[in-house]
């Protein structure tokens, strides 16, 4: 069982910054993400896009900002449970919870700050019949573990990044890849483009264009595809079909804790500290709901540092405690390392 | 000045909305801020042509700004598309689109 003071639900700026405000009040944080990397739609889906409205930041890449949240939170040794979601969550009569993710991994922690976003992300399915049915036989909608694909024919579909990077990774895995899209463009980074089209001279990738899958076949096991190739039918052998068409947000399993759900967002009391319904669980960032809400990223840091400050005061009832200047009082990380202003020299003039 | 935008929603409801052209403003933020979506299902990525949730069908002939590459490209990796869909976060207001009627694309 992990055991943390402050259980965060989602690594986007919101949930990391969670982590340096909660440390200076000597709370410790572990983060659940349901992506593989901290960062959220940031790392997600706009790493090289610029911000423009972060305080002091006149410009600032999403994923260098992700890069410098992690840095500032570094010191605090915050824990990660990445690719997983947070499934189920137990009040105990103590007031703690225990919040378990789909992978069974359980978190015992003393506050709860669900900072979700738009919710975890799932990938977008195509619209094929049965595709549920090849689900796991055959169908797979992320690349989680390339050995699967060792020796094994393999379909990918779509035109983005992931589409590219994967064909370009499994063309010396599996024992053939072909790519389809429908369309002859692709939209990724160029180099990725100039790769696959490497490949494809070289025989390792199988580029079809325009095309689409339209149907999947097999008794147990996925067998083979159809595709629609410019208006004429084909049909593909293969063991495994990738369709790679970006992730969409869903709030999932979190809609079901008993948190009172308003458009899509969980309401809190933005009045005091950011709380829901339930004594212990927090909503911060664009996951949350209140009269006069605005989804920006610098508000989501408000919210975090005010529900930190109501955890704290809940966790040390009676314990005197006055806000704090970090150029005053400096950061004393978890790490042993403190940081600190150089001390003013004070000399006399002769 | 403010253009006239004829919008049916996703339950099949027409909306005759007043959509202002000095805001900088987008078919999918004059849709969020009529509320004729629900938050979360429209504008996902915020605007940035990179998740369809804002795509819509073009009902009538109105001079709308040209498919630009990142627009194009989303449109073929989204679902439910037609030879009239665009994605309304690329089109922005401007007295030209006055009289538009356009219908929301189902979620995905």
């Amino acid at each position: 069982m992990i055991e943390t003071d402050i259980l965060i639900i989602g690594a986007g700026p919101t949930g990391l910054f969670t982590v340096f405000e909660a440390g200076l009040l000597k709370l410790k944080c572990h983060i659940i993400d349901a992506l593989p990397q901290p960062g959220g739609q940031l790392a997600e889906l706009y790493p090289k896009k610029p911000i423009f409205d972060i305080p002091g930041y006149p410009s600032v890449l999403a994923g260098d900002l992700v890069t410098n949240l992690m840095e500032q939170i570094k010191q605090f040794q915050p824990g990660f449970t990445l690719n997983e979601k947070a499934e189920t969550i137990e009040k105990q009569e103590d007031g703690t919870f225990i919040v378990t993710t789909d992978k069974g991994t359980a978190h015992h922690c003393k506050a709860v700050a669900i900072a979700g976003g738009l919710g975890s992300f799932e990938p977008r399915k195509p619209l094929i019949e049965d595709i549920e049915f090849y689900e796991d036989k055959g169908v797979e909608y992320f690349v989680k573990d390339p050995e699967l694909f060792r020796d094994k024919r393999i379909v990918i579909a779509g035109g983005g990044d992931s589409a590219l990077d994967w064909s370009i990774f499994l063309a010396n895995v599996a024992s053939e890849v072909t790519l389809i899209h429908r369309r002859n463009e692709f939209r990724g980074a160029l180099d990725s483009v100039e790769k696959v089209q490497e490949l494809k001279h070289a025989g390792k990738i199988r580029l079809i264009t325009p095309a689409e899958v339209t149907g999947l076949n097999g008794a147990e096991h996925l067998e083979s595809i159809d595709i629609d190739e410019n208006g004429a039918h084909r049909n593909i052998k293969t063991d495994y079909f990738i369709p790679l068409f970006g992730l969409s947000p869903k709030l999932g399993a979190i809609a079901n804790w008993g948190l009172e759900i308003e458009k899509n967002a969980i309401k809190v009391d933005n009045s005091l500290d950011y709380q829901t319904n339930i004594e212990g669980i927090y909503a911060i960032g664009d996951v949350n709901t209140y009269p006069g809400k605005l989804k920006l990223i610098l508000c989501g840091f408000h919210e975090a540092t005010l529900m930190c400050q109501s955890v704290y005061n809940k966790l040390n009832p009676g314990k005197k405690y006055v806000l704090k200047y970090t150029t005053v009082s400096g950061v004393d990380g978890f790490d042993g390392t403190r940081k600190e202003a150089e001390k003013a020299v004070v000399k006399s003039i002769d | 000045m403010d253009v006239t935008i004829k919008i049916t929603d996703r339950e099949g409801t027409l909306h005759e909305v007043q959509a202002p052209t000095d805001m900088n403003m987008n078919i999918m933020e004059l849709v969020r801020a009529y509320e004729l979506a629900p938050e979360g299902t429209i504008g996902v990525c915020g605007g940035m042509a990179m998740c369809a949730s804002c795509q819509c069908y073009v009902l009538n002939d109105v001079a709308l700004p040209e498919m630009g590459d990142d627009e194009e490209a989303m449109l073929s990796e989204a679902f439910f598309v037609r030879s009239n869909s665009r994605l309304g976060c690329q089109i922005h207001i401007t007295e030209e689109l006055d009289g538009l009627e356009i219908e929301l694309a189902p979620e995905y």
